[in-house]
């Protein structure tokens, strides 16, 4: 099957203006990179780690150093023309449009540069304000906009042409819990909608990429350092699941140290509360039903239950040796 | 070149026109501001032919080239600087991700501003025209309208080629703008014919479409003074604009795609920090 994406030895190298004024930067360092057709693929990374460079060679925006880049099996410096066919791009907070035209009217424009008819646009710009709960603001100015319906609205003028790939460049940037949920919840039904529609998504929010993505790549520093299923992802850090659980007073507890899958068995008991603290560190998940069963034996009740797991930022910081600052 | 490559870039067209058409309904303020503020200075000219008792003819000289005066001020301020705009407001980089010929977008942008500042310019010429009292000739009414169509496309092919070389100079193109706003309006003889500044000095100046342009509408007009006033015959003129308008919109074809590359190769197009 043709690959959506196909990156083989990627360099991009930015020069300063003028050679006394710094060094060269190297956005990208030998990248290869292969995202097949019906992804929602993630590139996570912290800022200057060459993801948006990355999304402007595929988009035929820059031009590569060295190596090459395919976008729907064409050639992103020789092709163009028909990568541009089919592809579109929304990056977080941008400001496109013109503020003195209504929001129906800037995404008519936009479907324009793509050739739609007019009556086909309409319809669809229609559909897509009703799915964004922007309806009601069609015929407002766009200068009138809060934030997060003008992000609303990009993330609109980007699906609204029905590309094959789409590339979002951080677009839940900045907004508002409702507003980025609402466009997450869209980019996935949209890429589950058809075969075949592929989705790059560059992020530095672990969460959304853990949620959204099917695969993610993490790039640092113009290199990409693993790339995986985020379940796969998580397995690289070798961190102990931990399950912290409250019942009520529990007088024996002598078998918890046993059960299979437990490593560490530690409790503390409160009688004021009249209640006791259980933590465990586990090997294996399945400890976890026969822990549950113990205490329902022992008679006791459970108030509250917890359990962490490794997450995209412990692996994250195992790969990068940093957090996002 | 297939059908639907030239559908879609005529849709592209519209659709960037689009904008300054609406925004001409979308801002009254421009009644004022376009209209009144430069009525006020052909006025002044006006007002010192009279006091001088130059021949009519001079006033209507001063109300046409007013007029004209729009178009060359949309020329540097709309459509020159507009890809520079476009640029900083995060615009460029979508038009270039789109599946259409860039002159496209360029093609709007003039289109729409045309539209616009024709709408200015006639109502200048109207209220300029009532107000003084001038009689135009319309006796030759095509020449007339060949003679303006030439001038415009030649014009604005001039703005188009500005635009992707305005590109290059980031925020000096505001400096840029300033400086070629006045000195135009003294070459290409904006308030004056322009033969009074001599056959080399008007041979120079007719590199701006709006020279040769206003200087044949004006012997048009005026068809028995004209001559006399007149830099070069009408029909030289007409053709020396038509060529104007091939040169400069293959150079604005070329300086585009120049630009585009540079941009690809440097960054600069799309990234505001470079």
């Amino acid at each position: 099957m043709q690959s959506a994406v196909e990156v083989k030895g990627l360099t991009r190298v930015f020069e300063p203006k003028k050679k006394k004024e710094g060094k060269s930067v190297t956005a990208l360092n030998k990248v290869d990179l292969r995202i097949e057709s019906g992804e929602l693929f993630g590139l996570l990374g912290p800022n200057g780690a060459g993801k948006t460079t990355l999304l402007k060679i595929l988009s035929t925006l820059l031009l590569p150093t060295a190596g090459k880049a395919f976008v729907a099996g064409f050639d992103v410096e020789k092709d163009f023309t028909e990568v541009r066919k089919r592809i579109n791009m929304v990056s977080g907070g941008e400001i496109s449009g013109y503020g003195l035209l209504t929001v129906k009217e800037n995404l008519w424009m936009f479907t324009q540069f793509y050739g739609m008819k007019s009556s086909v646009a309409k319809q669809r710009i229609d559909e897509l304000l009703t799915q964004f709960g922007l309806a009601d603001k069609k015929d407002e100015k766009v200068r009138t906009l809060s934030t997060g319906q003008r992000q609303k609205m990009n993330v609109i003028r980007g699906f609204v042409t029905d590309p094959e790939i789409i590339f979002l460049d951080e677009p839940t940037l900045g907004l508002d819990v409702n507003a980025s949920r609402v466009i997450r919840d869209f980019i996935v039904d949209w890429v589950q909608a058809k075969e075949n529609r592929t989705v790059l998504l560059t992020t530095h929010y672990m969460m959304e990429a853990d949620q959204l993505c099917d695969r993610i790549a993490i790039i640092d520093d113009g290199r990409i350092l693993a790339c995986d299923t985020p379940e796969n992802l998580k397995k690289l850090v070798k961190m102990n699941r931990t399950l912290k659980l409250d019942v009520t007073s529990l007088k024996d507890t002598s078998k918890f140290g046993s059960i299979a899958g437990v490593e560490q068995f530690t409790f503390q008991d409160d009688a004021e509360k009249n209640q006791t603290y259980l933590k465990f560190i586990l090997t294996h998940d399945s400890a976890v039903t026969d822990i549950i069963s113990e205490v329902q034996r022992k008679g006791a009740r459970i108030l509250s239950l917890q359990k962490t797991e490794p997450t995209l930022e412990d692996v994250f910081i195992k790969m990068v040796g940093k957090g996002f600052e | 070149m297939s059908d639907t490559w030239l559908i879609t870039n005529l849709r592209a067209i519209r659709g960037r026109a689009y904008p300054r058409v609406i925004g001409s309904k979308r801002e009254p303020s421009w009644l004022f501001f376009d209209i009144t503020l430069p009525l006020l200075t052909v006025s002044a000219y006006a007002y010192i032919y009279k006091y001088m008792d130059a021949p009519p003819e001079f006033v209507g000289f001063v109300i046409l080239g007013g007029a004209m005066t729009a178009f060359w001020l949309n020329i540097l301020w709309a459509m020159a600087s507009q890809l520079y705009w476009e640029k900083e407001i995060g615009n460029l980089q979508l038009y270039l991700i789109a599946p259409i010929s860039r002159m496209s977008i360029l093609a709007g942008m003039a289109v729409g501003g045309l539209f616009m500042t024709a709408i200015r310019a006639a109502a200048t010429m109207i209220i300029g025209i009532l107000l003084f009292g001038i009689a135009l000739s319309f006796a030759q009414p095509g020449m007339i309208i060949l003679v303006f169509m030439v001038t415009m496309v030649s014009l604005y092919g001039m703005g188009m080629m500005f635009a992707s070389l305005y590109l290059l100079l980031g925020r000096e193109a505001y400096h840029l703008s300033n400086l070629l706003t006045e000195p135009v309006y003294l070459a290409s003889g904006l308030y004056f014919p322009v033969r009074a500044l001599g056959f080399w000095a008007a041979a120079g100046a007719s590199i701006i479409p709006m020279t040769l342009g206003l200087d044949a509408l004006r012997q048009l007009f005026y068809p028995s003074s004209g001559s006399e006033y007149g830099f070069l015959p009408v029909n030289t003129e007409l053709a020396i604009l038509a060529v104007l308008c091939v040169v400069f919109l293959w150079l604005s074809k070329y300086s585009l795609a120049y630009m585009e590359k540079l941009g690809k190769t440097t960054g600069r197009l799309t990234l505001r920090w470079q």
